[in-house]
């Protein structure tokens, strides 16, 4: 009814679809559209509810209670005192414990320098592999592999490589005389969080380089002609050109791997366990959870957990302005 | 015709398996066992001989590696009865206490046949929770050829056993074999580090973290030297990497032969004179050396028990079923055939004993007769936490980040709010 008695010449050519039918038709039909659209989602939703919204729910709640492992029924509703209380002037809670916020901190080192190296080093991979060469359809193939080996596996199999004592890492820098003792590489304060990023670098380029590919066969051919035929050095054309245009790709790839990165788990527990220097918020969760039997106060570490990276999603959304449709 | 005979056969099948279920449903003992190694096989044997010998059936499962303790947590505290009998590790009587039944009048007077220091280990408010199974202690390999061929004995102390493998490191590095190390240990930050750490300090005389009565104690002069020792040794005669090994990195780097001296449990030895082993038939075993003159040897226990459920349908089988398993000709048997060392020290005199368990059975028995327990009875359902805690301070002192003295400062302080000064 508002469409058809719109004044703003906008609003008018947006209805004017609409204004060909009569109204009471159209909003018959849109009803009619809308009803079916929700039946179709029903189940959907009716799953995601199920598998996702009624864990989530449960969380949430046992974070606001002193639940333990041992008589999960016996849970006492207790407020904020997960997170901060205050006792005899003695803070406590979760937002002032140091090894939380360390766990917090080495999320995001984690986050923000795997997730870049895997941008550039995805991005190049993705170029090489964008050009006609001969055996293109196996090298693509292979530089999958990395990818396709499950996370646990190839954690185990870098922990014994970069084992300080028969590590192959360690044999080959020595033979190579870039080091000249064998180097401590999940032990040492100062290289473990090295060690978990480069694993990770090896392990997800792979997956940013295949997102990127995406991107970069669906380009236009003719700016690249265009600028062939001006002569445009081919560095130019990539920073000017191919960049630019395959930057929604990009976006898209940085916001998956960034919300993987922040939950990461499997990686650190394999190679370093629960070592502090390397400890994630998962880590922490999953230790306070099931090591120390605190459902509670882990449950409060996990919803932490889930607003630090719903607010990360929206953050990256709103000032990248990513979007999901495909006008530009 | 073809069709009505499978429709016979089908019921057949169906009535019978309905009459089987009925009648095994009634005598039917769940046991959840670990499946390192031997274990499975070793655990399915025995509970298929007392399923014979009673006749009744037993049902074997096994349970994952990491996170047993929480799966167990999760079963019990939903009052499940799908598992009648578990195996439990030493440190669990006190987390999971108010989900066993007690087994004192059952065991009766048996209890003084085990050492006694499990026994009262698996005591818990009075009630004995669970049965000892086999048992496990901290001990000290050493390298015999070559302490033989530096002329060196076996270290009574700790600050002997430094100054013996700086020696023949140093002298094995300059003829050539420059990744040999002096000693290997379990320093990842985990349970093993606790009870690496808990041996050390307390054969200082530094105490158990708490006293029996709870009170922390772990912040004395004693505790602070033994820490400061471990702390020498890192990047010295221990390689850096020390800091992420378990027992298995331990004993990758003693079995390739690039260790003069390791700290691991008996296990190991059945591993390093294996007939593919690399330094087999050149190990020696002994108990784990003192705290200086004053010192004394106090190996940590380890080992594993046997409860039963308090929702078990069927609790008297499945504490008869304990009972078997944990008897003396069973443990000999699982001594015998799997080198699993017997908490009866009765067995330790048996000759077929001594010779399966061969240069290792004395040593074990010493250590088992002095080994302390850690202090998991008090802390309770707060053990994990306090050896988190503990470890923690223990590895940020070993990785070089603080001094002994400030980090147990701060554990002790850590650990009095813990317990709201020594409450627990």
């Amino acid at each position: 009814m508002v469409t058809t008695t719109a004044k703003s010449p906008i609003a008018d050519i947006r209805s004017s679809e609409k204004q060909e039918n009569p109204s009471s038709r159209s909003s018959a039909l849109t009803r009619d559209r809308v009803r079916s659209a929700w039946l179709f989602l029903a189940p959907m939703l009716v799953v995601l509810a199920l598998i996702a919204g009624w864990p989530l729910a449960r969380t949430i709640w046992f974070g606001f209670t002193d639940a333990n492992l041992a008589d999960l029924s016996g849970a006492q509703f207790i407020g904020f005192a997960n997170y901060l209380s205050v006792d005899a002037g003695h803070w406590s809670g979760l937002l002032t414990d140091p090894d939380w916020w360390r766990a917090v901190w080495n999320t995001a080192c984690f986050a923000v320098v795997s997730v870049s190296l895997e941008v550039v080093l995805g991005t190049i991979v993705a170029l090489v592999l964008n050009a006609q060469f001969p055996g293109r359809a196996w090298v693509r193939a292979a530089v999958l592999i990395p990818w396709a080996i499950p996370t646990i596996v190839s954690a185990k199999m870098w922990s014994w490589m970069l084992n300080d004592q028969f590590g192959i890492l360690n044999h080959a820098l020595m033979a190579l005389g870039v080091i000249d003792h064998p180097l401590a590489w999940t032990a040492d304060p100062d290289l473990s969080m090295m060690a978990v990023v480069m694993v990770d670098v090896w392990k997800t380029t792979p997956f940013m380089a295949l997102l990127i590919l995406a991107g970069l066969q669906m380009l236009p051919s003719d700016c690249y002609e265009a600028a062939k035929v001006d002569g445009i050095h081919p560095v130019r054309v990539f920073f000017r050109v191919t960049l630019p245009l395959v930057r929604p790709a990009i976006m898209v790839a940085v916001l998956f791997r960034v919300l993987d990165a922040l939950r990461v788990f499997d990686l650190i527990y394999v190679l370093t366990s629960n070592s502090k220097d390397t400890m994630s918020m998962s880590i922490y969760a999953r230790q306070q959870l099931l090591d120390f039997q605190e459902v509670g106060y882990g449950s409060a570490a996990s919803t932490l957990l889930f607003l630090v990276v719903a607010f990360c999603t929206v953050l990256y959304i709103v000032a990248g302005r990513v979007r999901f449709d495909d006008e530009h | 015709m073809n069709m009505r005979n499978y429709t016979r056969f089908g019921l057949g099948i169906l009535v019978a398996s309905l009459l089987q279920s009925g009648i095994c449903s009634a005598a039917t003992v769940t046991i959840s066992c670990i499946a390192n190694g031997k274990d499975l096989e070793m655990c399915t044997q025995g509970a298929e001989a007392w399923a014979q010998q009673s006749g009744n059936k037993v049902n074997v499962v096994s349970s994952p590696d990491s996170g047993r303790l929480a799966l167990y947590q999760q079963l019990l505290s939903a009052g499940s009865s799908d598992i009648d009998v578990l195996q439990i590790d030493v440190v669990w009587p006190g987390i999971l206490a108010q989900h066993l039944i007690d087994l004192k009048e059952k065991v009766g007077s048996g209890t003084e046949e085990h050492f006694a220091s499990i026994i009262k280990n698996n005591t818990v408010g009075n009630r004995l929770v669970a049965m000892p199974w086999f048992a496990d202690a901290g001990v000290l390999y050493y390298r015999k050829d070559l302490l033989e061929k530096y002329k060196a004995k076996v270290p009574e102390t700790w600050d002997e056993l430094s100054t013996t493998a700086q020696k023949i490191q140093d002298a094995e590095r300059a003829t050539g074999h420059d990744k040999l190390w002096g000693f290997v240990w379990q320093g990842r930050n985990y349970e093993g580090l606790t009870c690496n750490a808990l041996e050390w300090v307390s054969s200082y005389n530094g105490g158990a973290i708490v006293d029996a009565a709870g009170k922390v104690t772990i912040d004395n002069p004693e505790a602070t030297a033994a820490l400061t020792l471990a702390q020498g040794w890192v990047g010295s005669i221990s390689p850096q990497g020390v800091l992420n090994y378990g027992e298995e990195e331990a004993r990758g780097v003693f079995q390739s032969g690039d260790a003069v001296f390791m700290r691991n449990w008996p296990y190991a030895l059945a591993l390093v004179n294996n007939t593919d082993s690399p330094v087999k038939e050149k190990v020696g075993v002994a108990v784990l050396p003192k705290g200086g003159e004053e010192g004394r040897h106090s190996p940590i226990l380890g080992g594993w028990q046997l409860a039963v459920s308090k929702y078990s349908k069927e609790p008297d089988l499945a504490a008869d079923l304990v009972m078997y398993l944990t008897s003396a000709a069973e443990q000999k048997r699982r001594a015998i055939v799997g080198s699993y060392a017997p908490t009866i020290p009765a067995l330790y005199k048996d000759e077929s004993v001594r010779v399966a368990a061969g240069p290792v059975v004395d040593p074990l028995y010493d250590t088992l007769s002095s080994a302390a327990a850690r202090p998991s009875a008090i802390t309770g359902v707060r053990y994990n936490q306090f050896s988190a805690e503990f470890s923690n301070a223990v590895y940020s002192v070993l990785s070089g980040r603080t001094d002994a003295a400030a980090s147990l400062k701060e554990l002790a302080r850590k650990l009095n709010r813990m317990s709201r000064g020594g409450k627990w």
